[in-house]
């Protein structure tokens, strides 16, 4: 206890029981930010020391993030707690204090690794990409930004601290999404990205501040006083808060709004696709590794609240029973279908790359869902990595076919582009799950496990297995446009340098290996992550019931990847010919081209609801507010006139009349007095006269 | 501290006595008098970290009614002192190109100035009344002198609304001064008073609302947006930026300060309101959402402004009438907060924008290509922008979490109505954004060529060091917010031991 209160009140006096890595773990997300700053001082021009710092810092991010991964792996394999928290007090208002921090666990540290890896991958390959752009310092300082903001997110140990970074995010995004601002499209994507996830992060705000009020705390982890440890979650569970949620239910609700947004789940998914207007490298980084996952890894940090209230089981909380999760399980199955549908009719090579990318964050929201956050962050980190390789080897090819973007103008690219070509078939078959020799199989395969395993729900199982057809079919498709068949481009495609290459051959080096961690005779990723030990037991691979899934899941991708290359394969149709799948079904390849019209939905609905309230308001304020003010002026204007009426006629007029009298007895007298001399000499003698008269009148009397 | 309200009378007094055709030199003395200010207000707020209330100076005043020279300042006041010393700074640097009668402008300048310190330091309700009166009337002259689009209009409606107000103001004094037989207008005398409950019950909603017509309470808010946009750029900020304050200032501190009874449940309910508070509480609540959909209706950028401030302080008084530390804290800082980032908006729009394209419209903006020909506006309205839809990192997310908490407390419901605020007001100022500098159309060969033969200025420094000023001021808060909470704090701590509950 005393110790905590020495952490939590004396920033300056970090608990002395925390390990070195621990301690110095802010010094990821700040290396990066630190970095950009000093970017944004630098002069535009100045491209080499710009992209160094960039790519330096990130550098510096990974070493120590490796440092702090070894130290939780020791700390793990040798039995003792693997959690370690730094908190300190942001502000104190009355008796309520707003502490901020940071962790240092097992998912924290596999996240971070992560996205510093990747990450730097994707610096070192837009210094290809961005070499011709005119603000290449600007875009890295971004980068930077961006990569800082993120690695906040990870690391942060409080619900504030997440959702701030959370939301510099987002605000980075935003920059490089709209880094092309000079093209209308990039900026409206911009816009559009930020308005619809700020829609999902009010969900969050009231999630936190429902939390705070309810808690008193933000921190996840506070040696047992933090929100997300026993005593709190106990006591979220006791209150209720309508609609047979207690407390803990829907504030993970609200905060899985936020996640939803983020993660581009349904029905906040239409950001996603539009952002591919930003450079490639940001929608690898920003649009299918990292900011995509950080919903799911919002979910994942919540997890015990989403839990809360489960019972529990051998491997942890039992997955699927609690509302929230019940939630989480169907929006990610739903999603999955949805968008690997949209994905089928699309031509951009990004965009096609887009809704495979929200078709899997939904195979990942249901994998938290069904089967607990080892489960879910397994896809997570091999999609990062075979997503990442998929868009950058897009990357390569629209650098490589002049910045063209439409899979019908591309073809026969694979002897041109042979580096590009073999790695991307890799991400492509990862993604596919193509049994055995990729990641991707591995952690989809964890994922329908979980989902045929879970005894509540059936239906998520049918829509993920679908789901997983729909994925070999689309890649199909876009592989064989893009490297078979006949060019029909313009110019003459070339490979890409090598700076760009390289990078795609780690990636794909990593697209294969990082199964070996999570199958299941060595489930090393989802021990290490629910933190029991981990054996290794090849007979888990004999288990009929493993053999039985393995079958399935190969079935359904060899028929998606059967049923692509009959429709596609080495087929060269010209740009303009209608779609293989148009000509079978022209209307239900229309609904999919034009996104199953979620767009026209939202924008015949919510925008027109606004737009409609926020007219009725502006005339309200004009005409009711206006004209009140404007009729209250006419009564005083009304009373005034009222007023001097009453004044002129009534009060004046006693003084008026008098005056007026006055005068006019002065007007007859002025008659008189008109200056004619005759008639004054006349007046004159006419007076002598009389008075001679009057006094000789007098006189003789 | 409380030299810097004799300071801007005196700079006030010079400028009215500057010789004619002297435009530089005023400008210079304006700048140099704000300046002085700003380190007054700067020190004071330093030296007075950790203590209460100081009291600064004290001298019978009208000793027959017992009404007192009082100044004095707490943390609460130290803060908008401050914020007046940041706005006037800002104001003068924004000022720069006015050619029309400087010096008078920067005299009438000063008087508004000088009466809004004297507001925020008076702790006697007639003399606080006296600079509130006395800030009025220059307001009027700035607009209906110096204003565009139907100034005369927007600079009678201001006045009136105001003087509507005081009047309320004044009743309200009276009555408490009479009825509390204590001899003394000093605030501490009347709120010891003990002024009966019944009577409380009536002078506070008298009070409060006349008090906050001028802090843009819903609906009496119309005076806003129409003086807004008839102000000229200085007196916008300064409107926006401090005016608003004062009204807000006021509901704290005679309203709620003065008769914390007139809060009390009235013992029955009526449409689900059960007290004064209630009533206030959905006024604001409604003005933050009704600002914010006005907002977004618009046509005229600065009037999109001029409703996102009727918005931001509907935030202000939710916080004040959430009545618990938390909230108030949040009120207080948020009235900093929208002081920096409205006069950071209206500085952009007025000032930096129209002065070069001699427009406001939206739809005529839209064709001006703005993000490519003047990226600093750009750049300094999307970090304006973020500002003022509370991302965190700037002192509008601080003060609108804070007022959010503090509501959860009160009543969750407004808490979630005054979240659909927040999402109408990112839509109002992406809206914005995207209009008057993000546009659709691609330019065409003809419109290029007209670009370049009529170029616009380019941006002066004192644009630049106003930005940096309002910018920054913004940033320093949100990122370390103790260094204004620290002060208000305790202040409202006092506040509320003195009564509130």
């Amino acid at each position: 206890m005393l110790m905590q209160d020495v952490g939590a009140f004396h920033p300056e006096f970090v608990d002395l029981s925390t390990s070195t890595a621990a301690q110095w773990l802010w010094l990821i997300p700040a290396v990066p930010i630190v970095a950009s700053g000093i970017i944004a001082l630098l002069r535009q021009p100045r491209r080499k020391p710009a992209a160094a710092l960039a790519i330096g810092s990130l550098g510096c991010s990974l070493l120590i993030a490796l440092y702090a991964f070894a130290h939780v792996v020791s700390n793990w394999a040798s039995g003792i707690t693997t959690r370690e928290v730094v908190n300190f007090t942001w502000m104190q208002t009355g008796a309520s204090t707003v502490d901020l921090g940071w962790v240092l666990d097992p998912l924290s540290a596999v996240m971070m690794v992560m996205v510093c890896l990747v990450g730097l991958l994707i610096f070192i390959y837009s210094v290809g990409y961005m070499e011709h752009d005119e603000n290449f310092t600007r875009f890295f300082c971004f980068l930077s930004l961006f990569a800082g903001a993120m690695l906040g997110v990870v690391i942060a140990n409080s619900l504030l601290l997440l959702f701030m970074c959370w939301e510099l995010v987002g605000l980075t995004s935003y920059l490089l999404i709209g880094f092309w601002y000079h093209k209308p499209s990039a900026a409206a994507a911009a816009k559009k990205a930020f308005l619809t996830t700020r829609v999902g992060d009010i969900f969050f705000l009231l999630g936190i501040v429902w939390l705070f009020n309810a808690t008193g705390t933000l921190l996840f982890y506070n040696h047992g006083s933090g929100s997300m440890e026993g005593l709190a979650l106990a006591n979220l569970l006791t209150q209720h808060a309508g609609l047979g949620l207690s407390a803990a239910g829907a504030i993970a609700l609200l905060i899985f709004a936020g996640a939803v947004g983020k993660s581009g789940q349904l029905p906040l998914h239409v950001w996603l696709p539009d952002a591919m207007e930003g450079p490639t490298p940001v929608s690898a980084l920003i649009h299918a590794a990292t900011m995509v996952a950080a919903g799911v890894y919002l979910v994942a940090r919540v997890y015990p609240l989403m839990a809360a209230g489960a019972p529990l089981s051998s491997v942890g909380a039992m997955a699927g029973t609690t509302a929230p999760l019940i939630v989480v399980t169907w929006i990610g199955s739903a999603t999955a279908v949805f968008a690997a549908l949209i994905a089928i009719a699309q031509n951009d090579i990004k965009r096609i790359l887009a809704y495979s990318t929200v078709s899997q964050l939904g195979y990942m929201m249901a994998g938290l869902g069904l089967g607990g956050v080892a489960v879910g962050l397994f896809h997570l980190i091999t999609h990062a990595f075979f997503k990442a390789l998929l868009f950058m080897g897009a990357g390569s090819v629209i650098h490589g076919c002049h910045e063209e973007q439409d899979v019908r103008r591309m073809g026969g690219l694979w002897p041109v582009m042979p580096v590009t070509f073999a790695t991307y078939a890799i991400g492509m078959l990862a993604l596919c799950g193509f049994p055995i020799f990729f990641s991707g199989f591995w952690s989809k395969d964890a994922i329908l496990e979980a989902a045929h395993q879970s005894g509540f729900i059936k239906g998520p199982y049918y829509l993920l297995a679908f789901g997983a057809l729909l994925t070999a079919f689309y890649m199909t498709r876009q592989v064989s446009y893009v490297f078979f068949g006949k060019w029909r481009g313009h110019g003459h495609a070339h490979e890409s340098p090598k700076v760009m290459t390289a990078p795609l051959a780690i990636l794909a080096f990593f697209a294969i290996a990082l199964g070996i961690i999570g199958t299941p005779a060595w489930p090393w990723f989802h021990a290490f992550l629910d933190g029991h030990a981990a054996a290794i037991d090849l007979h888990a691979f004999a288990e009929a019931d493993f053999l039985k899934l393995l079958g399935t899941s190969a079935v359904i991708v060899f028929l998606g990847l059967g049923l692509g290359w009959a429709l596609y394969g080495n087929k060269s149709p010209a740009a303009e010919e209608p779609d293989a799948l148009e000509k079978a079904t022209p209307w239900l390849w229309a609904g999919l081209r034009d996104r199953l019209y979620v767009d026209e939905f939202y924008s015949a609905t919510f925008i027109v609801f606004y737009a409609w309230w926020a007219r009725v308001a502006d005339w309200f304020d004009r005409c009711v507010w206006g004209g009140i003010v404007a009729l209250v002026t006419w009564l005083f204007r009304l009373w005034a006139q009222l007023n001097r009426w009453i004044d002129n006629e009534w009060v004046d007029g006693g003084f008026d009349k008098t005056c007026d009298e006055l005068s006019s007895g002065g007007g007859l007298l002025a008659r008189v007095q008109n200056g004619r001399v005759q008639i004054y000499l006349r007046v004159l003698a006419v007076a002598v006269v009389a008075l001679a008269v009057i006094l000789i009148w007098s006189s003789r009397s | 501290m409380a030299w810097t309200i004799y300071l801007s009378f005196a700079g006030a007094l010079v400028e009215a006595l500057l010789p004619k055709g002297k435009n530089e030199l005023a400008r210079w003395l304006a700048l140099a008098v704000a300046g002085a200010a700003l380190i007054l207000a700067l020190t004071g707020f330093v030296s007075g970290m950790g203590q209460g209330r100081v009291v600064l100076a004290d001298a019978a005043w009208v000793p027959s009614m017992g009404i007192h020279y009082l100044l004095a300042a707490d943390g609460i006041s130290r803060v908008l002192v401050l914020l007046t010393g940041i706005a006037a700074v800002a104001g003068v640097l924004f000022s720069w190109n006015i050619e029309l009668r400087t010096n008078q402008f920067f005299a009438f300048y000063f008087a508004l100035i000088g009466g809004v310190f004297g507001v925020f330091l008076s702790f006697d309700f007639f003399l606080l009344f006296t600079f509130y009166e006395i800030a009025i009337v220059p307001k009027y002259f700035l607009i209906a002198i110096w204003g565009s689009t139907r100034r005369g209009y927007g600079a009678m409606k201001l006045a009136l609304y105001s003087f509507v107000g005081s009047a309320m103001v004044l009743i309200g004094l009276l009555a408490a001064y009479t009825a509390s037989g204590s001899h003394s207008t000093a605030l501490v005398d009347l709120a010891r008073a003990g002024l009966p409950v019944h009577m409380q019950m009536w002078l506070f909603p008298l009070v409060f609302v006349g008090f906050a017509i001028l802090a843009g309470m819903w609906p009496f808010h119309t005076w806003a947006p129409t003086g807004h946009v008839a102000a000229p750029t200085a007196a916008s900020m300064l409107l926006a930026g401090v005016v608003m304050k004062l009204g807000a200032y006021g509901c704290l501190r005679a309203g709620m300060g003065l008769f914390p009874h007139g809060l009390d449940p009235w013992g029955f309910s009526f449409l689900g309101l059960g007290s004064w508070r209630d009533v206030f509480a959905v006024l604001a609540v409604i003005g933050i959402v009704y600002g914010a959909l006005v907002a977004l209706a618009q046509s005229d950028f600065k009037f999109v402004i001029g409703y996102s401030s009727v918005s931001h302080m509907g935030f202000v008084l939710l916080g004040l009438m959430t009545l618990n530390q938390i909230g108030l804290d949040g009120a207080v800082l948020q009235m900093f907060s929208h002081g920096v980032i409205a006069g950071l908006l209206f500085a952009i729009v007025g000032r930096i924008v129209y002065e070069r394209t001699h427009t406001r419209q939206l739809a005529e903006l839209e064709t001006m290509h703005l993000a490519r020909r003047l990226p600093f506006a750009a750049w300094a309205f999307v970090i304006a922008g973020i500002a003022s839809m509370g991302l965190p990192g700037f002192s509008g997310f601080i003060a609108e979490l804070q007022v959010l908490v503090g509501a959860w407390h009160a009543n969750p419901w407004w808490t979630a109505a005054a979240g659909v605020g927040i999402v109408v007001g990112v839509a109002y100022t992406w809206r914005a954004l995207q209009k008057a500098f993000f546009t659709d159309a691609v330019p065409t060969a003809h419109e290029l060529e007209s670009e370049q033969a009529h170029g616009f200025a380019p941006i002066t420094w004192p644009e630049m060091a106003g930005v940096a000023l309002l910018g920054i001021s913004t940033i320093v808060v949100g990122l370390y917010p103790r260094i204004l909470l620290d002060s208000i704090e305790p202040a409202v701590k006092a506040l509320l031991a003195g009564g509130m509950q």
